[in-house]
């Protein structure tokens, strides 16, 4: 296969990846549009472009809306990074899901349980307490991986499920206070509330009212530059990226495999936890079940089309939140059903994750002839 | 089949291989250039030339495996489509591979008519090779018990199934990749005596080989490859190995290693009882004792697979075993806490692994990250107690490859796009200039171009001559020879006997090498 320039591996192929999977979204708008397509066959594409136009205004038309696609994009920062840390290590962590709910148990015990004087400062602590809880979770499976030897997609993925049921098992006899009816806990307390874009100085000129995308943000900023560093500019990294390639050599270079599993592993699940200073703290004020909704997969697909680097999966989460705050606008405003931004998920991880390669055998056709004639 | 038709006049008429001009390139890499040869029939042609010469993608060309840019491939004179092996093998060639492809848990006989069975019922099939392999077996040498599995074979037997099945499907070219690479030398002569058979029946042999000494021993005429480039085909018989070397290289090259006498000093590594197990449990070395003393080269021949590998990874802290092992009268951890590369490298032993490509260095880092592999905590290359300090690492690097001729000396490169001599001059680098109490090498040549296995010996030599202790593991047993002070050889992981250099010869090595013990010839 030709190797394609760099540019093109890096921009076009994500891109085309992406355009397809928008024009077969387009492709299945059409198809359920409740218009009959056999007859009405204008009214049908006008149907796509009308979900096309939502989609976009949705979720970029305003700064209101792009207030909700920052909040969504914090989140998948957080989950992206977190398997993109394990990625590099070749532990591939499905757990963001669990890692993120016990992340938000450990944000709810801060919140709730600590008598904060300012929101920073409950930031910081609310920031240890889900970190520690999702490197928690994350940390036993981890440790039956290099001990045992058990695969660690098979057990993180089982770890999501004890982590929700015991997620709801203490919403519902332990931290539900008393006379509430639905399963989650008291509303924390006004001094640990999150700033929210709107309400940051400076800030607030642009989002006039008010939206979920809090300082989580600049936190989940911060991350990515950290992750950064950690990988590529410190001894720990480096030792990551060699068990990641190859343990074997990693071995022969005296990197303890256990290790570098544990560390990464535990790196990996802090990141999960922090997503919950974001929708937990940030947004709900109280702590729910299924608080991570889905964001430690989507996880997956971001770090997966960020190509498992910061940069990327920072711009991979601004896309997933475009989908996902435009998908909601579409079940708001049209026929077409909410779940359908899941499916406009499942084609972009289908077009950018499991099919780049396809993409990139077609684009090397097209590099291939301009090659040649120096070559032969 | 044509090989069987008539004799007199396909000799005078066409070449059974003629190649008019093939052309082949992956990108922008040339890996064969214009290439034309003719190999008459009946006799054995031999290709030579350096890894990355373009020698095995000639060669998959000819099989089938890829399609030339250009050019014309004809059999005995016809010219030739081969898009598939399939076709390959309906033109009468035969391919035996350097990685035998066997079926294990198959008999040589399932193996030999996999592929090529006569109907859906396996029976008549299994007949018929059973007749022909006893044919084969009585006019070739080629004797394999047909009933055998294949897994319980020598690697030499193995061998003589893939020759085999290539028989079995009528092939009358036979195309032989580094067919020696794993043979003891008793085994190579005798593959040579099926070969030279095979010849007097007619048949076309094609080995491709970087070992002169066989080329100069089995081969009528011989084509020397060179950058993509067919450099030249000669004679053999009017021929010298040197001047092959040289048209392999482009420049003159000492074959032999200069080296003085050794001063050894005092003992360095002293190993008592020392036995290591597999992941299955199975004894892999079964209580070896051996000593190295500083300024000297102790060599370890053997056969692949008797237990030089777990030696030389036990000593560098990537097994573990037991028994006692010291280091400069101080003993080592062999399966504790301490058993592990990081606490070795501390000692001063640095280790130079048999598969480098896999061990040695990581593909994908860049070869700065590579020079710096295993020493990731030396605080040369921190900036302080968080960050490592990439520039240091950098120029560290620039150094060491400029030092080690690495070429091309980009540092940024990836370890993968270095040519096998040049990563195995990147591993060089970074163990030797560590200055190291003992070396642990092995294979410091496989798959390393004639040009480098000057260079890296020479290197390892003076690592000696500065009273440093090496151990050797090497398969190729003119390397041990002309670089070890003593030599032990093992075998089923024992060791058989310890030999002086200068009194020893291939031959008694070579029966060491196969476990005969009862030596009265030496």
């Amino acid at each position: 296969m030709t190797k394609l320039p760099v540019w093109a591996d890096v921009v076009l192929v994500p891109l085309i990846s992406l355009l397809l999977a928008i024009f077969f979204s387009g492709v299945v708008i059409y198809l359920i549009s409740p218009d009959s397509p056999a007859t009405l066959e204008n009214e049908s594409w006008k149907a796509v472009l009308d979900a096309g136009r939502i989609v976009v205004e949705g979720s970029m038309g305003s700064p209101y809306a792009w207030g909700y696609t920052l909040y969504y994009a914090t989140s998948f920062i957080f989950t992206g990074l977190a398997v993109t840390v394990a990625f590099h290590a070749a532990m591939f962590n499905i757990g963001g899901e669990g890692q993120a709910q016990l992340g938000g148990l450990g944000v709810a015990l801060a919140c709730l349980f600590i008598p904060w004087p300012h929101w920073s400062l409950a930031l910081l602590g609310a920031g240890v307490g889900a970190a520690l809880f999702g490197a928690a979770w994350a940390a036993i499976p981890a440790w039956m991986q290099a001990k045992r030897g058990s695969h660690i997609v098979i057990t993180t993925i089982m770890f999501n499920y004890i982590g929700a049921a015991l997620i709801i098992y203490l919403l519902v006899y332990v931290l539900r206070p008393v006379g509430q009816m639905d399963p989650a806990t008291a509303n924390f307390p006004p001094a640990t509330h999150l700033p929210t874009l709107h309400e940051i100085p400076g800030l607030n000129l642009i989002f006039t009212k008010k939206v979920p995308a809090n300082v989580s943000l600049f936190v989940a900023l911060v991350a990515c530059y950290l992750v950064w560093v950690l990988l590529w500019r410190t001894q720990l990294g480096y030792e990551i990226r060699a068990f990641g390639k190859s343990p074997e050599a990693a071995k022969y270079a005296g990197i303890s495999g256990t290790r570098i599993i544990m560390v990464s592993m535990l790196i990996s699940g802090g990141l999960s936890g922090l997503m919950s200073i974001n929708n937990v703290m940030g947004e709900s004020g109280r702590l729910l079940q299924n608080s991570s909704e889905g964001a430690g997969f989507i996880g997956i697909a971001v770090a997966l089309m960020g190509r498992n680097h910061p940069l990327g999966v920072l711009l991979a989460a601004i896309l997933f939140g475009f989908l996902y705050q435009g998908g909601a606008e579409l079940g708001l405003w049209t026929s077409i059903p909410i779940e359908l931004r899941t499916v406009v998920q499942g084609l972009v991880i289908l077009f950018t994750g499991a099919l780049d390669q396809m993409v990139r055998m077609m684009l090397g056709l097209v590099f291939r002839p301009a090659r040649k004639p120096e070559a032969a | 089949m044509q090989g069987e038709t008539t004799t007199g006049r396909q000799e005078t008429a066409a070449p059974a291989i003629e190649l008019r001009g093939i052309s082949k390139a992956f990108g922008s890499v040339q890996a064969n250039k214009d290439i034309s040869i003719k190999v008459a029939r009946g006799t054995i042609h031999g290709i030579i030339g350096e890894n990355g010469a373009g020698k095995s993608t000639l060669m998959s060309i000819l099989y089938g495996f890829y399609r030339a840019d250009a050019g014309e491939i004809l059999i005995h004179g016809t010219p030739t489509q081969i898009p598939d092996s399939q076709a390959a093998i309906r033109a009468g060639i035969g391919m035996v591979f350097q990685h035998f492809k066997l079926v294990n848990t198959f008999t040589v006989l399932e193996n030999v008519i996999l592929g090529a069975e006569d109907g859906p019922l396996l029976r008549p099939s299994l007949a018929k090779a059973r007749k022909l392999l006893g044919d084969l077996a009585r006019d070739y040498e080629l004797d394999v018990d047909p009933d055998a599995l294949v897994e319980d074979l020598s690697v030499g037997h193995q061998q003589r199934v893939e020759i085999l099945k290539a028989l079995y499907r009528q092939a009358d070219i036979l195309i032989l990749d580094e067919p020696t690479g794993v043979l003891t030398p008793d085994e190579a002569d005798h593959l040579f005596r099926i070969l030279r058979g095979l010849k007097e029946q007619g048949k076309t042999i094609i080995i491709i080989t970087h070992k002169l000494r066989e080329i100069m021993e089995i081969t009528d005429t011989v084509s020397v490859m060179r950058r993509g480039q067919m450099t030249a085909t000669v004679k053999t018989a009017g021929t010298s190995p040197e001047e092959l070397a040289e048209l392999m290289v482009g420049r003159k090259v000492l074959l032999d290693v200069a080296k003085g006498p050794a001063n050894p000093g005092r003992t360095i590594l002293e190993v008592r009882d020392l036995r290591v197990r597999d992941e299955n449990g199975v004894e892999r070395v079964k209580g070896i004792d051996l000593h190295i003393r500083a300024g000297e080269i102790l060599g370890i021949a053997g056969v692949a697979g008797n237990g030089q590998s777990e030696l030389i990874k036990v000593l560098g802290g990537i097994k573990k075993g037991t028994g006692s092992v010291l280091l400069n009268g101080a003993p080592l951890d062999l399966s504790g806490r301490a058993a592990d590369a990081e606490s070795r490298r501390e000692k001063g032993v640095a280790h130079v692994p048999e598969d480098r490509q896999h061990l040695g260095m990581i593909l994908d880092f860049t070869a700065w990250e590579n020079l710096a592999f295993g020493y990731q905590g030396d605080p040369a290359y921190h900036r302080n107690g968080f960050l490592m300090d990439n520039d240091a690492m950098m120029k560290d690097a620039l150094g060491k490859m400029e030092r080690f001729d690495v070429r091309p000396p980009i540092p940024t490169l990836q370890g993968k796009s270095f040519s096998g001599g040049n990563q195995q001059k990147i591993i060089l680098a970074r163990e030797l200039e560590r200055n190291p109490d003992l070396l642990l090498v092995g294979q410091p040549t496989r798959g390393v171009d004639i040009g480098a296995i000057e260079f890296i010996h020479k290197r390892i030599v003076e690592l000696r001559d500065a009273g440093k202790a090496v151990l050797l593991v090497s398969v190729e047993l003119d390397e041990i020879l002309s670089m070890s002070d003593r030599i032990a050889v093992m075998f089923d992981g024992r060791i058989m006997g310890e030999r002086d250099p200068d009194q020893t010869n291939e031959r008694e090595l070579g029966l060491l090498m196969a476990g005969v013990t009862n030596e009265t010839a030496a």
